[in-house]
């Protein structure tokens, strides 16, 4: 989804209030863009209607990976291009290899997923962060409805998601920052 | 708003807000270095300094300058490295065994109980890059790399290999578990800092993140899955690492209990390492709401648990002994109880089977300078354990005529003095530079029931 241009926050204090809100809001019609959150809420994610996260996917593909390359590294090294004699053991003396194998499945297995969670998420060291109010990241959660991609007009917008238990509804490209100054706007 | 259950102790004390949490962890990390800390990071640099001659001299007149002999070829090195990788133990199996256990009162120290494992990983892998002699090329030498010897490669067969595999991997993956968790908080960090210098360093170490509820999906994913990961692997390193001995036909060594002794020696030390690393961050940044009289005393169960497993082993091991009807079996486990280290033997009976057990008193417990003591006394005990398990059971060698002493020199004490050295200025870095307490975390606990808010749906 491209970042939208003209939206509106909602600022929840409470996860609780939150969850019970984004469903209000998406049961009044209303299109999410995103919620931001200071710490992880559970059953967000499913509030929101996204699919589970396809990353334990990765990490087994990753750590098959592993566990071929390690079997494979050690078989051709010990058993193909140089075998030996070692404490009469067999050249591929299988028992040996696990666990080196056991620790490069792991290895594999963790930095992929990870390379792959930064991937997806898009987090990389120059990444501009998408802040649309500095206490989403202390504690306050924010919602971020785009109004051009919603069929209701801005006023029916803040009411849903005020009713939905906001303690502000923000458009910083009107300069309305906060409910007060709005009610000072509409006198 | 913290919501108090009437049946459950409040993880986080003192009414604490969310906002509170950031305020309190992020003013340590805006806020100029005290005097104290000043002092403690200055106290840690100057005894690395110290240790550093030792490390010179050892690098540059090789390892003789040890108080090592032919007899006796592994001693205070690879004593201190056991020692440091099994304090090593105590952080991932907090953040991952924990967090697969539901446990949270985890969240209050696991960031720095992660932190105090990857410092103290790295003191303990110079342990055995060193004992290695040229340090330059064993390096290289102990990875499958193609070489000029017509690609000689490296004895899958041996413990020792494992081991480099087992302690590398280890640190990896710590570090980046350690590294995932810290992304939220550095993005606190961004979104609070003034200082442009500050905002551009912690918004890189943030690498751009949100919070959004997509990235937390994934990030939880990512956390559980690392977790899952990391679990067998902590117990994995130490087990390779008992394999070092295990695997041997050295009298005292191979046994086949080595690798749970192992580790519940290493759980162990470690969590007497965090209690003694955490009453003093504690003390200092007064995060006595946030490490609370409980937290010490769940630690202090994990002691008392793995301390008795620990001495469970000892006894199990002289009674093998015996059982096996093996002389020199049997002749190893008498000397190390009533030879010429019989000291060694009986303090480490002495810190971690019977000191340990004061835990059973719940005043012990819950009482900080004795908590205190305890840890230390507790690792103390372990650095005896490994020393008795090493250089007793070599010094009696097959032949009587090869027997032999272990004498340290300044250089063998100089360079653990330099690990800690290490260690220290590393610790008080981190407590310094990043945030000591996992904020993301912590606020996910701070209710820990939600009566009051229920009633608001």
């Amino acid at each position: 989804m491209s970042k939208p241009n003209n939206y509106l926050i909602g600022i929840f204090d409470d996860e609780d209030v939150l969850l019970s809100g984004v469903k209000k809001v998406r049961d009044a019609g209303a299109n999410i863009y995103e919620v931001f959150t200071p710490f992880p809420v559970h059953g967000l994610e499913h509030a929101l209607g996204y699919k589970r996260s396809k990353l334990p996917v990765a990490a087994f593909l990753f750590g098959m990976c592993g566990t071929m390359l390690a079997l494979l590294m050690m078989t051709y090294m010990m058993g193909i291009d140089w075998p030996m004699i070692i404490g009469g053991k067999d050249f591929i003396a299988v028992p040996d290899f696990i666990p080196v194998t056991f620790e490069l499945t792991v290895l594999l297995s963790a930095f992929g997923m990870v390379g792959t969670f930064f991937v997806m998420v898009g987090l990389k060291p120059y990444a501009t962060p998408e802040v649309y109010d500095v206490r989403q990241t202390d504690d306050k959660h924010v919602m971020i409805v785009d109004l051009d991609k919603n069929k209701f007009d801005e006023e029916t917008l803040r009411a849903i998601i005020r009713d939905a238990g906001a303690s502000e509804v923000n458009n910083p490209n009107s300069g309305l920052t906060n409910e007060k100054e709005q009610e000072e706007y509409a006198v | 708003m913290q919501v108090t259950s009437p049946v459950r102790e409040p993880l986080v004390t003192g009414g604490k807000t969310i906002h509170d949490v950031t305020e309190d962890v992020c003013s340590r990390v805006e806020q100029a270095p005290t005097k104290t800390w000043m002092l403690a990071i200055t106290a840690s640099i100057a005894l690395l300094l110290v240790g550093a001659y030792a490390v010179w001299r050892t690098l540059w007149d090789g390892i003789g300058m040890w108080g090592l002999n032919k007899t006796v070829g592994w001693a205070w090195d690879i004593t201190n490295f056991v020692w440091w990788v099994g304090i090593g133990h105590a952080g991932t199996l907090i953040s991952a065994v924990l967090l697969l256990f539901r446990q949270k009162w985890r969240t209050s120290i696991n960031r720095a109980a992660e932190a105090m494992t990857i410092f103290a990983v790295i003191c303990a892998a110079m342990f055995p890059l060193v004992h290695m002699g040229r340090v330059w090329i064993g390096f290289i030498w102990a990875l499958p790399l193609p070489n000029t010897f017509g690609s000689l490669w490296v004895n899958f067969n041996s413990p020792l290999l494992w081991d480099v595999f087992a302690i590398s991997t280890y640190f990896s993956v710590s570090l980046v578990f350690w590294y995932i968790g810290l992304i939220p908080d550095f993005g606190t960090i961004r979104d609070r800092a003034k200082n442009p210098i500050s905002k551009a360093v912690y918004g890189a170490l943030s690498m751009g993140w949100s919070g959004s509820a997509k990235a937390w999906m994934h990030y939880e994913a990512v956390s559980l899955i690392l977790a899952g990961l990391a679990t067998p692997l902590v117990l994995s390193v130490h087990t390779i690492v008992s394999f070092d001995f295990a695997t041997s036909v050295i009298p005292g060594w191979h046994t086949t209990i080595f690798p749970p002794y192992f580790v519940a020696g290493a759980i162990f030390s470690g969590f007497a390492m965090v209690l003694t690393l955490m009453l003093v961050t504690r003390k200092v940044y007064k995060l006595e709401d946030y490490i609370t009289l409980t937290h010490i005393e769940y630690m202090n169960y994990v002691i008392i648990t793995t301390g008795s497993i620990v001495g469970c082993a000892y006894i199990t091991e002289f009674f093998v002994a015996w059982y096996s009807g093996v002389e020199a079996e049997q002749y190893a486990f008498i000397n190390r109880m009533t030879g010429p280290y019989w000291w060694a033997y009986w303090s480490m009976m002495a810190c971690n089977v019977l000191s340990p057990q004061a835990f059973w008193f719940k005043r012990v417990r819950r009482s900080l300078v004795l908590t205190f003591i305890l840890s230390i006394i507790v690792n103390i005990g372990m650095w005896f354990e490994r020393f008795v398990i090493i250089v007793t059971s070599l010094h009696r060698d097959f032949l009587p005529s090869s027997w032999a002493m272990f004498y340290p020199t300044m250089y063998d004490v100089g360079f653990y003095l330099f690990t800690f050295g290490l260690f220290f200025t590393l610790f008080f870095a981190f407590a310094k530079f990043f945030p000591v307490i996992n904020m993301a975390e912590v606020k996910s606990v701070l209710k820990s029931s939600s009566g009051e808010i229920a009633d608001k749906k």
